[in-house]
């Protein structure tokens, strides 16, 4: 009897710094026979018709016209991560293709980096690293104080997943809890942190000591926080962004960063990525900056890729599939 | 109330490196006349009269038998901070004067800190900032990764308030915690925060992600962690110190540090403080240090000022006194 060949999944490259992780592909090559992209291009006749699937890791391979069109029987596409800013979902679903990404194992990687940012800029964490270690320092001040986090008011735009655990997360630190979300929550998730909603976000804006971006980034988030919002800020306040770059009107963070409209801010994600190395925000004090590292942990990297195996495997045996993304 | 009929109270000086912090001046002048070291140096025969307590502040003034000996109407040494491993207890309870501290002041933001440093180590945050400023910086690697810290099990040595709020916090990040304590807490208190007591070190060092220090300093546990207890550890562990330096035998974590014996440290203490600018641990990769900033919160050291006033005042006017350090 032939053996049954493992379905062909397309996939970008494997190793270097933004390929398939080699210490993923054992597990992959239990269940598929990858194609990278250079093998395909070099065999398009023979093997585009034999890839059902795209793994698409960090946004490769990018699903454009083209390779949609050299595919006739792909099935399904799955993402790694939450967002969906990367794909056209229009264009995807206009060839039958399904979509899936994983948006349940960044969250709580997400949620702890949330968190990290909030406590590092809050307690000056990175500055009192150079300190530690600078040539110069002599001894250390006592008049060189931060600001407390437990007890004090945490405002959450987006009460998602990744929203609600950084809810939970801050609850424990006895801090108060303002969320503002499209829908409110039901009465025992908001008692169970904790969270109290604001209809209005300007409600949110005025109380909060610190405010969590935590949206996903849609037409209607664009550019969601811009000059307004942040002169609603008490001027003592914090800024942190969790959810995407766009999401923020940075030229607007830059003058109120600038000009103490609002104390700080702490970004993991910014607009490109990375920001152009001249960028007004890199070269401001009361700010810090990480390299969009909200899902970077070897836990929740193979987690995305564990779902996104079943993902692809449920598609492919017509199985209700997890995590699909409807457009 | 007259200044002059204010008991005195001794103080290093206003402001400087260890100085009392301008702000809580007016509260200081509101209960006591301020009497700086200066001050009294140069009026000891007026003043020494006048002096019922003294207001330790970043482990100054220093507390001798000479110093003793020149206030003869000292009641009161009021500690701002919890930890007393600078003054000799039984030198001063010789001398029938009091000592407090403020522990009540310091927990939250010591936990904190503990939480900060250990989400910071994990994640490498530090590191992080750098690649994200840095000139060099074309791209952001898809490879880079940390630890993930949402259900990793935390090893906590010293389970007191501080302990105890840094393992609530915990919890909230669904980590396992383990914990070792002179005493074994009541267990709806182990409950309420999910904390498994370790009769044993061994047991919790070899189990634990991450091995977090929140003992006092006393001659039982200085260089309580040495070469043995870092051994213990997984090779893939963190050590967090927020308690005192002189905890951790630093030879010994240099090495296990170099040698890949643990993952990587967290301190916010060391010993001294600073370090030495040319000592090993600067120049480790897989190290941060913070300078002792566990309680350095505007709100925390007002806190601290406050409940030394209270303690001053406790024991001045005979009433129970709400933190008193008795020596062992």
């Amino acid at each position: 009897m032939e053996e049954q060949e493992l379905p062909y999944v397309l996939i970008d490259t494997i190793g270097g710094t933004h390929g398939v992780y080699e210490d993923h592909v054992e597990f992959l090559k239990k269940h598929f026979t990858l194609i990278t992209m250079k093998e395909f291009l070099e065999n398009k006749n023979h093997l585009s018709e034999k890839i059902k699937a795209i793994y698409m890791w960090w946004h490769k391979p990018a699903a454009n016209q083209e390779l949609l069109r050299s595919l006739p029987n792909l099935k399904m596409i799955a993402t790694s991560g939450a967002g969906m800013d990367h794909l056209d979902l229009k264009l995807i679903s206009s060839f039958g293709v399904k979509v899936a990404n994983t948006p349940f194992a960044v969250s709580s990687a997400t949620a702890d980096l949330g968190m990290v940012l909030m406590l590092a800029s809050a307690r000056r964490l990175v500055e009192g690293c150079q300190i530690a270690v600078s040539p110069n320092t002599e001894h250390f001040a006592a008049d060189w104080l931060g600001d407390e986090v437990t007890g004090a008011t945490l405002g959450i735009i987006g009460m998602g997943t990744i929203g609600y655990m950084v809810a939970k997360r801050a609850k424990a630190f006895e801090m108060k809890i303002l969320y503002h979300n499209r829908n409110q929550r039901k009465e025992e998730e908001e008692r169970a942190v904790g969270a109290i909603y604001c209809k209005k976000i300007e409600d949110l804006l005025q109380q909060s000591d610190f405010v969590m971006l935590v949206v996903n980034l849609t037409p209607q988030t664009d550019k969601l926080f811009g000059k307004k919002e942040l002169e609603l800020m008490k001027p003592s306040a914090t800024l942190i962004n969790i959810s995407r770059g766009p999401v923020v009107d940075q030229d607007a963070l830059v003058e109120a960063l600038q000009n103490g409209v609002i104390k700080a801010a702490a970004l993991d994600v910014t607009y490109p990525e990375p920001l152009p190395r001249h960028h007004p925000l890199l070269k401001l004090k009361n700010i810090i900056i990480t390299p969009h590292i909200g899902s970077a942990t070897t836990s929740s990297r193979r987690l995305m890729m564990q779902n996104m195996v079943e993902s692809i495997l449920a598609a492919l045996n017509g199985f209700p599939i997890p995590n699909e993304v409807i457009p | 109330m007259a200044k002059q009929e204010q008991p005195g109270l001794l103080i290093l000086e206003i402001g400087g490196v260890c100085g009392v912090l301008k702000g809580h001046v007016e509260l200081l002048k509101k209960h006591f006349h301020l009497i700086t070291m200066k001050e009294f140096l140069k009026n000891k025969e007026r003043l020494s009269e006048k002096i019922k307590s003294v207001f330790i502040h970043e482990c100054r003034p220093v507390i001798d038998r000479e110093l003793l000996q020149s206030l003869p109407h000292l009641k009161v040494i009021a500690n701002s901070g919890v930890g007393v491993d600078h003054l000799d207890l039984k030198l001063i309870s010789s001398f029938r004067v009091k000592v407090t501290n403020t522990p009540h002041a310091v927990s939250d933001s010591t936990a904190d800190i503990g939480m900060a440093l250990m989400l910071a180590s994990a994640r490498r945050l530090v590191e992080g900032c750098q690649i994200a400023v840095s000139p060099q910086t074309e791209h952001f690697a898809a490879d880079w990764l940390g630890d993930e810290v949402t259900g990793a099990t935390l090893g906590i040595i010293g389970m007191g308030s501080i302990g105890y709020k840094v393992a609530k916090r915990a919890k909230a990040f669904d980590m396992k915690v383990l914990y070792l304590n002179r005493n074994r807490r009541k267990e709806e208190e182990e409950q309420a925060v999910g904390a498994h007591y370790c009769e044993k070190m061994e047991d919790l060092l070899q189990q634990s992600d991450f091995v977090m220090l929140v003992v006092n300093l006393t001659p039982q546990t200085h260089k309580l962690i040495g070469k043995r207890e870092l051994e213990l550890m997984k090779p893939t562990a963190t050590l967090i110190n927020i308690s005192r330096g002189a905890v951790v035998d630093h030879d010994a974590l240099v090495e296990a540090l170099q040698n890949g014996i643990i993952k990587a440290a967290a301190l916010d203490v060391t010993y001294p403080e600073p370090l030495p600018r040319d000592h090993p641990l600067l120049k480790l990769k897989n190290i941060i240090i913070t300078p002792h900033i566990g309680t350095a919160t505007v709100q925390a050291t007002r806190m601290m000022t406050e409940e030394a006033v209270a303690n001053i005042q406790a024991v001045l006017n005979g009433l129970p006194i709400p933190s008193e350090v008795i020596p062992q």
